[in-house]
């Protein structure tokens, strides 16, 4: 079942979320990476999407204190935090256009369940639920794994964007200084699924008739176990005569496709595991000449129904856009908040809290006492935001232990 | 063999290593290849200056012209090493000792560093001098004798590590008999290329690249090292604007580059029956155009709409086929039968005017080619522009081709032939086997090609040739008042 799109969120709970419960401070260390503001913030784009979709680019700020400042005086639906620029791009008018460049950026990913409307069988569109979350889930642990053991990145940041998909944010120094071109290069290695509707196998990631080259092929081993359990038994993807057909298209021995063709058409009720069997035992059948060709086939069919979908234009460009952790989803009223990997399989976004039940939990605590501010700035420490920004500031501290520990080098080395 | 030449390699590399290469020693330039690190330093007469840089430039504009006909590298060995080169720009192996090796380096040296300066000042220019130039260090390095090659990489510190039996074994799936060869190991992010196609093993942000590939450190490194040092010269050059006799020179060269000599179709076909009108183009499609264009137009017929690259892929050929501007804004509001006339205005006048040349920027742009249409703005769901032959799938190629030129001549007899070329890639060999099959009427014989064996390179060119072998077929009737037909 999908989860509905809870409440649609108003000003006025957006204005009171900003000032009593967005950790501004914890948002930009993380940009930051240290207590005094430096270029990484002070440079740093930001974007509003106002009520009424007014979008404003190239806001940037001094500190956390005049951020804060202005996301209440906007009071926007949501903000997007783009690159560090060669110049303030609150200044963008005033410089010359070549001496405004994106220099820096965290390394980002987008995975949108949009990309799985044409395999997932339980949602379609903007709908999300558990199951098809398994989707993501498998996608987040492939991804998660290449880019630290093949890349060496530490600092990953997951964010659950609200609605369907997840985001990722990576802020290690090298990351963040990758030129478009490295970017790209980098999507390139870590794409499988290529092609338009017109083409039916999306997946070539071979030479020739060559094993699966070493990275996807350890890819392939985690995903098998998720192919087994969502795309035959959950999602049951070949149940319907489009599901199978489009299976059919992907083997590349016709003989097999024909009598499978007439095997599975007598018998519609045939479950995906059964015909997945049945496929198996065809190659078992062929044995010999044609076996590596069909072998190759069905590791492929495994990575199109399993392998991560990226989009891939927000990962390739230095300064694309993309929404702040800790927004509000407009259309759900969730709260963007980050995801442990590690945990990733027991993540429900239909526990994720709302902007109104946040605002509830603190209605319900004692009222502040006389004399004492009404403006708290931590006052999501009593909420069920809590373990969120905490899992936010343990991120943070390991990039501020790295800038100290980068500083005391520099220090040394004089 | 292979044993003795290991040898012969390990021998000189370690004489390099001990830093006692003695071989050459009398020459300035002890290497054929140059990294161009350092500029020259010495006097250079006005007509050195410019007979450098005018003859280089003849050499990288050949090579841009070799990739505006999607000439493959090999022949490219030949055009630009054998025709062009021993022309204007000699440069002999360190072994052929009775060349005057050093005046050929030093012209080399010399006319680099020239079209450096002319070439630095925009974006685009730099961008076309360090393909071209990257691509004139790749020719020469590839048929570079191996041993020079292998002094040349020791003359120079390209900082990579050999990696060691441990940490490959670690990498290379043990399942693989073959032993692993030589890697070396590089930061990643000093060989995208490298990475985007999967061709290097990574660990913690480490490339493992196979001895193989090699080269492609090398090639990358000359690249970047070549972009960051025009950067730099284009900052520096407003200092050099002072001198009256130079900057004469480098207008002009840049100028040169610019025209180019390339196989650009941008001037608009004389139309063999007058001019073309918006209401010949269905029966024109039908006759003449290769696949992607019948594809765009009949997309069009059927949609009542193009999007975007899908108007402007067809509407610059049909620009360049010689439909006139009133034609083609006639062509294209018949087309989009269902939109209203103030949303045509609105929203597609300007965009056909534009390319026309007569809206913003006024550039009178050439239509694409079919490199353009194969490399750029890959279509995405929805789009119908791009090259049939690539990005179809394979049943769905098969299906269009036999409703297009069924009734050209085109069977399934022929289709294995045709899809077999796609699988290999040869997209543009397809086409031009297509051209033939369909215009074997008009007794054009299997490997002529689009006349004298070339391939199609350009769809304006495949229309040109068919409008012309028909035209040519309706004179031969007129003439003797005999059908001719071939066999």
């Amino acid at each position: 079942m999908a989860v509905p799109d809870a409440e649609p969120t108003t000003p006025d709970i957006m204005l009171a979320f900003y000032r009593r419960l967005y950790p501004f401070k914890s948002i930009f260390t993380w940009l930051n990476h240290e207590h005094a503001p430096t270029k990484l913030f002070t440079h740093r784009e930001f974007a509003f999407t106002l009520q009424g979709d007014v979008y404003l680019r190239y806001n940037s700020f001094a500190n956390a204190d005049e951020l804060k400042k202005q996301v209440c005086t906007l009071n926007p639906t949501r903000f997007e935090i783009g690159p560090v620029y060669s110049a303030r791009p609150r200044d963008k008018k005033t410089v010359r256009p070549a001496a405004f460049t994106p220099q820096l950026r965290e390394l980002v990913f987008d995975i949108d369940m949009t990309d799985y409307d044409s395999i997932r069988t339980c949602c379609s569109g903007a709908d999300i639920c558990k199951r098809c979350w398994t989707f993501i889930s498998a996608a987040v642990r492939v991804l998660d794994r290449a880019l630290r053991d093949q890349f060496g990145y530490k600092h990953l940041l997951w964010v659950y964007s609200g609605r369907r998909g997840i985001h990722l944010w990576i802020s290690d120094r090298e990351a963040l200084e990758l030129t478009d071109e490295q970017r790209r290069a980098l999507v390139g290695w870590l794409t499988v699924i290529q092609g338009g509707k017109e083409m039916h196998k999306k997946v070539n990631v071979r030479m020739g008739l060559k094993p699966l080259p070493p990275s996807i092929a350890s890819a392939y081993k985690m995903l098998l176990p998720v192919f087994h359990d969502l795309i035959l038994d959950d999602q049951d993807c070949f149940a319907s005569e489009e599901g199978w057909q489009a299976l059919l298209h992907l083997i590349p021995d016709k003989d097999i496709v024909r009598s499978l063709e007439d095997k599975w058409e007598d018998d519609p009720k045939r479950s995906s595991e059964d015909k997945w069997q049945d496929f198996e035992d065809e190659i078992e059948r062929k044995k010999g000449k044609g076996s590596a060709i069909l072998n190759a086939a069905k590791e492929d069919i495994v990575l199109q129904y399993t392998y991560p979908r990226l989009d891939a234009e927000v990962s390739k460009h230095r300064n694309h856009l993309l929404k702040a952790p800790f927004c509000i989803h407009p259309k759900t009223g969730r709260v963007c908040v980050p995801v442990d990997p590690r945990t990733i399989d027991k993540f429900d976004p239909a526990r994720v809290p709302t902007v109104s039940q946040l605002l509830n939990e603190l209605d319900k605590l004692a009222l502040p006492q006389a004399g004492e501010s009404a403006e708290h700035h931590a006052d999501w420490e009593r909420t069920s935001l809590k373990p969120y920004v905490e899992m936010l500031d343990k991120h943070v501290m390991g990039l501020m232990e790295e800038t100290r520990k980068s500083k005391q080098k520099m220090d040394l080395s004089w | 063999m292979q044993n003795r030449k290991e040898q012969q390699r390990n021998l000189a590399l370690k004489d390099i290593n001990a830093g006692i290469v003695e071989t050459h020693s009398h020459l300035r330039y002890p290497y054929r290849l140059n990294f161009y690190d350092k500029p020259p330093l010495e006097d250079i007469t006005i007509e050195e200056f410019e007979t450098a840089a005018l003859d280089r430039l003849r050499v990288l504009a050949e090579i841009e012209s070799c990739f505006a006909r999607n000439r493959t590298f090999k022949e490219m060995q030949t055009v630009i090493l054998e025709n062009v080169c021993s022309k204007y720009l000699e440069l002999n192996r360190t072994s052929n000792e009775l060349k005057p090796l050093d005046d050929e380096r030093r012209k080399d040296h010399i006319g680099h560093f020239v079209l450096r300066l002319a070439f630095c000042r925009s974006e685009d220019l730099r961008r076309r001098f360090v393909k071209a130039e990257t691509t004139l260090f790749k020719l020469r390095y590839e048929t570079e004798d191996s041993l020079e090659r292998v002094k040349f990489l020791g003359s120079r510190n390209f900082d990579w590590i050999l990696a060691s039996p441990e940490e490959v074994q670690e990498l290379v799936p043990s399942t693989s008999s073959e032993k692993p060869g030589n890697y070396y190991k590089v930061k990643w992010t000093r060989v995208p290329d490298l990475v985007e196609k999967r061709r290097v093993l990574m660990k913690r942000g480490m490339a493992y690249v196979p001895a193989a590939e090699q080269a492609s450190i090398v090639f990358q490194e000359f690249q970047a090292h070549l972009e960051k040092a025009l950067e730099a010269t284009a900052k520096a050059l407003p200092r050099l604007d002072e001198d009256t006799r130079l900057v004469p020179i480098l207008d002009n060269l840049s100028k040169g580059f610019q025209a180019g000599v390339s196989s650009e179709w941008s001037g608009a076909t004389e139309g063999p029956d007058g001019a073309l009108r918006a209401d010949m183009i269905d029966e024109m499609a039908y006759k003449h155009f290769p696949a992607c264009m019948r594809n765009l137009h009949m997309c069009l017929r059927r949609d009542k709409h193009l999007k975007h690259f899908g108007r402007l892929q067809y509407g610059l050929f049909l620009k360049i086929l010689g439909l006139s501007i009133e034609e083609a804004l006639a062509f294209w509001r018949k087309s989009f039968s269902s939109i209203q006339d103030d949303k045509f205005n609105k929203e597609y006048r300007y965009n056909i005017r534009h390319s026309y040349g007569l809206e913003g920027k006024r550039a009178n742009y050439a239509a694409k080619s079919c490199q353009q249409i194969l490399m750029s703005d890959e279509p995405g769901p929805g789009d119908s522009h791009g090259c049939p032959y690539r990005h179809f799938s394979a049943d769905n190629l098969q299906s269009a081709l036999l409703t297009m030129y069924g009734e050209h001549g085109l069977s399934s007899a022929d289709m294995p032939e045709i899809m077999n070329m796609v699988k290999a890639k040869h997209y543009h060999v397809a086409c031009t086997r297509v051209f033939e099959i369909t215009h074997a009427r008009q007794g054009v014989k299997k490997g002529e090609g689009v006349g004298g064996g070339e391939s199609v390179t350009h769809p304006n060119q495949y229309a040109a040739r068919s409008r012309e072998l028909a035209k040519k077929m309706e004179e031969g009737k007129e003439a003797d008042g005999d059908v001719v037909m071939q066999g």
